[in-house]
Parts: C-alpha cells; structure tokens; sequence
C-alpha cells in the first residue's frame, strides 16, 4: 500500500513535470485558433524557442536572458505566419509545415556553426538554467504520511514554469470569457465579417492573437532547453507541439478542458517511463518501442472517437479576405 | 490590398514559370544570408555544391538517386493536395512501404528475379497504401484531421520497425539492428551495370532501376489526375466538397482512395532504398525524403513535370550538400533542411506575396492586352 501510493505521487510529479510544455503549447495554439489562424507550428516554436534559449543562456550565463531570447524568437516565428497567413492569405498549414522544417534545421545548423558541438549548445549550468523551487518547509514535512509526500514532491519542488503554466490556464480563461479583448478573439474566430462590421480590425486581431501564442510558445520552449533539460538538443520537442495539437482539440478549443486533456497525454507518458521493463502478471514484458508510442497511439484514438463531435472555430483556418 | 491577383491576362510562363522561379530565388538567397552568417562563402557554397552534384558520371547517378525517392514522395503530396489534403505522413508510409519490401526480400529467397521484383514492388504500394489508409479513413468518416494522424503515424511506424528489427527480424549473431542481406535475386539492378550492358560506361552510384519506375510512376500520375474519371473526382472534392456532393460524387470514397495512391507512391520510396540499394531492412532509411515531397509537390505545382525538375533540385541539394560538407564541415545535411523549409515557405505559404508584383511588372513593361486587368 504504502509503495503503491509512493508510486501515485512519483506519477503525479512526472505528469505535471510533462505537461508543463504541453499546456503552454496547447494555450498558445487556443490563442491563435480561436481567432480564426491554423497553427501546426507550435512544434517549431517550441524548438526554435528551446533552441534561442539555450543559445542565449550558455553565451550570457543568464537564464532570464535566455527566456526572452526564447520568447522574442518564438514570437519572430509566429510573425512570419501572420505575415504569410494574415497578410497574404497564404495557407495556413503549409506555412506552419514550412516553419517546423525551416527550424529543425537551422538549429541545428547555427548550433554547429557557434559551438562546433554537432549541432548541439554547450550544457547550461548554474545560473544559465531554472531550477526548481523549494517551497518553505518540505523537506521538513516530507517524512509526514501521505500528506508529507504530496507537498513534498507534487506541490513543492516544480520549477517555476510548471506554475507558470497551470496558472496560465485560469488567465487564459478570464482573457477568453471575461475580457473585451477575449470577446474579439472569439468573434473573429467565428464570425470576422461581423467583426470587420463593428470597425475592428481582423487582421490586427489575429496578429495579437499570434503574439500571445508566440509568447506561450516562447516560454514552453525555453522550459524544454534550459528547465528541464541542460541545453538544446536536436528535434528535442519529439512530436510535442502535435500532441498539443491534438489536446487542444481533445479539450473542444476551452482552456480547463484542455488542461486535463494535457494532463491525460504526460501521464501516459510519465506512466510508460514506469512500465519500461516492468513484468507485467499475465502480459509479460511491454517492448520498449510500444510502450513509447503509447501517447502517440493515444493521441490518434482521441482524435478519432472519444472526442464526440469536435467543433473548431468557424473561420479556423480560413483567410479572412475583405470585400472589394 | 495585394492579396487578390489581377486577373491573369499576362502568359502562361509568367504564372508558371517566373513566378516560381522567383519564389525559389527568394528562398535560395535566404539561405545564402545564412551561409553568409554562419562564417562561409555562399558562392563557393553554391559552386561546390553544384560541382558534388554534377561534376562526373557518379555524382550524376547519386543525384538521380536522391531523385527518385524525391519524385516518389512528390507525387504523393501532390496527389493527396489535389484532394485538399495535406498529407505529411509520407515520411512513415515510406517506411512501412520499405517493410513489406524487406519482408518480400526476405521471403522470396531463391525465386526467379522478375518475380520476385514485381511482387515488392506491389509490397511497397500495398503497405505504404495500407499505412496511409488509417488515417485517410479517420479523415473521411470521422473528422480527424489528417494532418495530426498521419504525423501521429510517422511516430508509430518508427516505433514498430524499430521494434521489428530489434527483436524480431534482426539478423542472428549481429549486434546492428538491421535484417540479413537479401539473396542477389532480389536486387534491383544498378544503373551503371545495366547502362555497362548496353556499351555505356557510368561510375558506379546508388543509382538504380527505381529511377525508370519512378518516372512511369510520374507518367501514371499525369493519366490519373487529368484523364480519368477517378482523377476528377479526386480534383472536383479537392477543389469544392459540397459541389462535388451535388454532383453524385462522394468525398469521404475519394479522401480514402487520394490517401491509398499517396500512401502507395510514397511507399514506393522502399523499392528504391531497400532492393535498390541496401539490400536489406535497416533502420531509419527515409531520412526525411517524405517532408522533402512537400517541397517538392509544391515547387512543382503539384503536376508530374513539376514535382520531375523540383526533385531533380532536391536530387541535386541532397547529393551536392553531402560532397559540400565534406569541403565545409560547419555545412551539413541540415543546411539542405532549412532551404526545404525555405522552399516550402515561399513556394507554398507566401505565393501570393511576389505574384501581383510580378505580374503588374510585366505588364508594366510589356504593355499590351492586359492593360484591363492592372487598371484595377
């Protein structure tokens, strides 16, 4: 009993450890399809962000330095698919294809060219990276049942983005419902021509739509690169901005339920990390292959049943073109 | 406001030609940009690069190598975007299409050549097919959007053929997870030993019979989308579903047989590496070329003769890059990867950024009929 709880808490900790980039991304993607603007480049940005981050942090030793390198390129990302989406018309998923292309190989590219590390940076150490908060008396606690445990290794000891990313969900919530600008947002992802009617600007609307999700996106990727991780590694964001993607849709475009759905896909990741090599009674060993694709295969499960019927915003994905 | 192009009253290869020729310019000069910035002469980059690809006979075959995978997963982007869908899980319908091709080459020891060619040549289509149709199905009945399963399907295939050939077919007594040789019978012939046959001498390359097949395979595709019945209706859903239902034509039947010749073409790319040049199973041998048949797809505008001198580009990339990194170690195979995203980016996503420029430019400058459409 007591080492199935014990198990329980480690798998909580992972969750939230995995999903904190997972929320970030899958926010970021809110931002920019509820005002009408497809993104499958969250992927990109959160390794273009990984990548700036790490660059910035390991020349600079200063990890906030880092962040807003992160944040600032994640950001310059998105503004090249306004530019080509927003302005031009262009198509949408095409544009976000060519953005994760274009970044998964220039970072590695830059990498080997600065640092001649085979296109990886330098580890970050110290003071170029987060590190996790120890929050007031738990390690005093710590040895207390069942609660000692819980504040001790799912409370406390997260590193700050993993706050950042859970309070940015009820934030998100508030812009969305409770703010002029949310009112807007949700507008022109569903309707721009009435939108455009009222006197607002569509094409501005989505631009700052695209900000915040390159801000979000910036952020998670900077987690990615010098949080959790020591540096940038190539294709370090393995598929995640997809399966950001795809709890976006899991949660039906909401804040809260997509959170969970986020919450869902790193605990099927943090519980396949447990059953690598595990006897399972009756089944035996999992290979270590199926059990990695776990999320994967989840992921196209969710998508095509246990949704129920997914309603993206209308104009999702449609280039608003004024009348002439 | 530029978005919306004139009417094009100015000529054919104004839209078909300068255009894109411009568009690739564009990206070409972004990333002489980067070169520049990462430390290195882009000119000699370039004059490199063109030499590795073109320099002599060998090169030349490698080039066409790289080629044909590129016209293989070419053709299946451009298939499925005649059909409205964005199918970027080439990369894995490649892979599992190089399976069934190692597993024909596994199989079939000691049967006649012929035989046992056509039979995987048939494996690759049918897996690749069957790899492509999971999500073409989830697409059409259920609304899934094919973009996020067909990627979900990259991730799976890679993780059941690493697990194939860790565990399974692996060859007994060797540490490298790959599978035993094939027998000779179930190899492709090379180029140089076939051209050697008729009195040509080329040096030896990976250039192999793959290359025939891929331009009949280009040829085939030409016949089906513009001279068949399916071919129109695979155009008709990707241009309008709803008019098509109003024509009897059902859009669901045609996203689910668009997905099966994507996924078979792109499968193809396992004729080409498994019995063309590996002779054997071995891990990760699409090495991108399904992401390179967005680019090309859309370099060539989705048509056969396109996605032919798009590939040749990337054939020439591919091969050129790998010779250049060997002269400039800093620029390496992801060079080659930022120009494809490039590629994309101003080929695909920003085409209707210099096209009214261009042509207003060319009526500007050549005057005459068109002088209606640029009053606008």
């Amino acid at each position: 009993m007591e080492e199935f709880f014990t198990m329980i808490v480690l798998i909580a900790d992972a969750t939230l450890r995995v999903s904190t980039p997972l929320i970030l991304a899958a926010l970021a993607g809110l931002y920019a399809e509820r005002s009408g603007v497809v993104d499958i480049a969250l992927e990109g940005k959160l390794l273009g962000a990984a990548f700036a981050a790490a660059t910035v942090a390991a020349v600079t030793h200063s990890a906030w330095l880092g962040l807003a390198a992160g944040i600032t390129f994640a950001v310059a990302l998105a503004m090249i698919h306004a530019y080509a989406c927003v302005t031009h018309k262009g198509d949408q998923v095409v544009s976000g294809m060519a953005i994760n292309i274009l970044v998964a190989g220039l970072g590695p590219t830059l990498a080997l060219a600065w640092f001649r590390q085979g296109g990886q940076t330098p580890r970050v150490e110290g003071g170029a990276r987060f590190h996790p908060w120890s929050w007031p008396g738990a390690e005093a606690v710590a040895d207390i049942p069942v609660i000692g445990p819980i504040y001790f290794e799912i409370i406390s000891g997260h590193n700050m983005f993993v706050y950042i990313a859970v309070l940015c969900v009820p934030l998100t919530a508030w812009v969305i419902y409770k703010t002029r600008f949310g009112l807007r947002l949700r507008a022109v992802g569903e309707s721009p021509e009435a939108v455009d009617t009222a006197g607002i600007s569509v094409d501005w609307m989505r631009y700052q739509a695209l900000i915040v999700t390159g801000i979000l996106c910036g952020i998670g990727g900077t987690y990615l690169s010098i949080a959790q991780n020591a540096g940038f590694l190539r294709n370090m964001s393995a598929g995640q901005g997809f399966i950001a993607l795809a709890a976006l849709i899991f949660g039906k475009w909401r804040p809260w339920p997509t959170m969970f759905a986020c919450f869902l896909f790193a605990f099927t990741d943090a519980v396949q990390t447990r059953l690598q090599g595990v006897d399972i009674p009756g089944i035996g060993i999992i290979p270590v292959q199926f059990i990695q694709a776990l999320p994967f295969a989840l992921t196209v499960i969710l998508l095509a049943g246990f949704v129920g019927k997914a309603v993206a915003p209308r104009a999702s994905g449609i280039p608003y073109i004024k009348e002439r | 406001m530029i978005a919306l192009a004139p009417p094009t009253q100015v000529p054919r290869w104004v839209t078909h030609v300068l255009v894109p020729v411009t568009n690739l310019l564009v990206a070409f000069v972004i990333a002489g940009i980067i070169i520049a910035a990462i430390g290195e002469d882009p000119f000699k980059a370039m004059k490199l690069l063109v030499l590795g690809a073109f320099g002599a006979s060998d090169l030349i075959g490698f080039t066409l190598y790289y080629t044909t995978n590129f016209i293989f997963t070419g053709l299946a982007v451009a298939i499925a975007f005649h059909c409205g869908l964005f199918n970027i899980g080439g990369e894995g319908q490649a892979y599992v299409g190089g399976l069934g091709v190692g597993l024909v080459g596994l199989a079939f020891s000691g049967w006649p050549a012929p035989i046992v060619i056509l039979i995987a040549i048939a494996a690759s289509m049918a897996f690749g097919a069957a790899w492509a149709f999971i999500p073409g199905y989830l697409q059409a009945k259920r609304g899934s959007h094919v973009v996020i399963t067909t990627i979900m399907f990259n991730f799976l295939a890679a993780a059941m053929i690493t697990y194939l050939l860790v565990e399974v077919l692996i060859q007994p007594g060797q540490q490298a997870p790959q599978s035993r040789e094939f027998d000779a019978n179930a190899w492709l012939p090379f180029m140089h030993d076939v051209l050697r046959g008729i009195g040509i001498n080329m040096g030896q390359s990976s250039l192999n019979l793959s290359f025939v097949i891929a331009l009949i395979a280009a040829f085939l595709v030409w016949v089906f989308i513009w001279h068949t019945r399916w071919g129109y209706e695979i155009r008709t859903v990707g241009a309008n579903q709803a008019a098509a239902v109003y024509a009897g034509i059902s859009p669901s039947r045609n996203i689910i047989l668009a997905m099966l010749i994507s996924g078979g073409l792109a499968g193809m790319v396992g004729i080409n590496e498994i019995i063309g040049v590996h002779h054997r199973l071995i891990l990760d041998f699409p090495a991108g070329f399904g992401f390179v048949g967005i680019a090309v797809a859309l370099m060539g505008r989705n048509h056969p003769l396109g996605i032919f001198f798009a590939a040749l580009l990337f054939g020439m990339l591919y091969q050129g890059g790998s010779e250049l990194s060997f002269d400039i170690p800093t620029i390496t195979r992801d060079l080659v990867v930022v120009i494809q995203g490039l590629v994309i980016l101003f080929s695909g996503a920003m085409e209707h950024v210099f096209r009214p420029h261009i042509i207003a430019a060319y009526i500007r400058i050549v005057g005459g009929r068109a002088v209606g459409a640029a009053a606008e």
